[in-house]
């Protein structure tokens, strides 16, 4: 696939798929604040992928909700941390917290890309994203000095996700040539900076980084091998356009 | 029947009439949301060019309407209103007007980032618009609006809205 494609469509899949999971916590949230926080972020994901949807539309690709609502799990390049059903709190809240580091450190770097109009889409979603960051390691520095059984819990979430947040990373036959012509930073220095930036909040909890180099990353999500979570959030997702492409809501 | 070509002037007069749907007191212009005005000399068509505060922002659609709407009541023969982030909003773009208007509506204005490094304890700051005091912090930065966060007074012992810095 032509590299900006791929760069592009990796990121647009991630915001939606996660911006849908994240909207899920509607109406659930364990506090008021939460709810309104995961809402607020769904928001702004599916904003961020309408604008990359767009700048594949401006590459020729199809329109916007048509790439967002016909496509089946196969045809998407999110990583499989994104599709993971939003489970307890703790899950989505380590989810969230290692998800929007990298976003917030990937965008940044996106901010200077050869390719201008990503560049300008990045320079606008940075400043949003730091929300998102700052969010996330509000609730992780909170929880992770709590109670024991909080302490436990985010412990438990943070090695499960671990691996899934390593797939990120996974990189595609394009990276090479995204490399060089400068679209962007490559996945595996955009690791190093992640792994410098949780750490850096993790080191004031109670928390421990497990041993990374002893965890099998999870892969193949950006090749269009997905969990089976995927499909049935894509059916639910795509109802109403299924049923009338041309409804208004 | 030929109009006479409004003036640039003119129509920035008339857009101070589009408020934020959302905020009443503050008009698109003041919130450094309309980035330019163009006039086509030959048909008298005006072009406006606005940029959404955040990416996901549900009100865009409506403000262009708005636009449309108010600059067409005005007899501008034709309008045409884009979107884009060509010009990335950020909080600087808030006039003093416009910082007043929030004022006025209970809304914290964002302080000024000029150039300074724009970090995350940052985020935290923000002057109560009730009784001005410094004493505050940040309770949750996701509000009733994606521009909003929600602070606390330990001054005056409020809840208050920021409009969030970006």
């Amino acid at each position: 696939m032509d590299p900006k494609l791929d760069l592009l469509y990796r990121l647009a899949d991630d915001q939606l798929i996660l911006g849908h999971r994240n909207s899920e916590w509607n109406g659930l949230g364990p506090i008021l604040e939460e709810d309104i926080a995961f809402s607020s972020m769904a928001q702004d994901k599916l904003g961020h992928s309408l604008q990359l949807y767009s700048l594949l539309h401006e590459l020729g690709e199809s329109e916007p909700d048509t790439v967002a609502f016909t496509r089946n799990a196969p045809q998407f390049h999110c990583c499989q941390l994104v599709e993971l059903p939003i489970g307890e709190y703790d899950f989505s809240l380590t989810r969230h917290f290692l998800f929007d580091h990298t976003e917030l450190l990937r965008f940044e770097a996106l901010a200077t890309s050869s390719y201008e109009p990503l560049a300008q889409v990045a320079r606008k979603l940075r400043g949003e994203l730091k929300y998102h960051a700052l969010h996330a390691n509000t609730w992780v520095k909170r929880l992770g000095t709590a109670t024991e059984e909080a302490i436990e819990r985010m412990q438990s979430s943070l090695n499960f996700t671990l691996p899934y947040a390593l797939g990120i990373f996974e990189t595609t036959d394009a990276e090479a040539e995204i490399i060089s012509s400068g679209l962007f930073i490559g996945e595996d220095e955009l690791k190093s900076r992640w792994l410098e930036s949780i750490t850096k909040v993790l080191s004031q909890t109670a928390l421990e980084m497990p041993d990374l180099s002893l965890l099998t990353p999870v892969i193949g999500g950006r090749h269009g091998q997905h969990t089976a979570h995927l499909q049935p959030l894509l059916d639910e997702m795509a109802e109403v356009f299924r049923l009338d492409p041309t409804a208004d809501w | 029947m030929h109009q006479a070509l409004s003036t640039k002037h003119q129509i920035l007069d008339w857009l101070q009439a589009v408020k934020d749907p959302e905020i009443p007191t503050i008009s698109l212009i003041d919130l450094g949301v309309v980035r330019g005005v163009e006039i086509d000399e030959a048909t008298g068509k005006v072009s406006v060019h606005l940029t959404p505060t955040f990416a996901g922002c549900p009100a865009m659609d409506y403000m262009k309407r708005d636009v449309e709407r108010t600059l067409l009541a005005h007899g501008v023969p034709a309008v045409e209103v884009d979107i884009s982030l060509r010009e990335a909003w950020t909080s600087d773009m808030i006039t003093d007007a416009g910082r007043a208007a929030l004022r006025q509506h209970k809304l914290s204005p964002p302080p000024v980032l000029g150039n300074t490094v724009f970090d995350l304890d940052f985020l935290e700051y923000a002057e109560c618009p009730n009784c001005h005091g410094h004493n505050t912090e940040l309770r949750t930065p996701f509000g009733a609006t994606l521009c909003r966060a929600v602070h606390y007074c330990h001054d005056c012992r409020q809840l208050f809205e920021q409009f969030k810095p970006v």
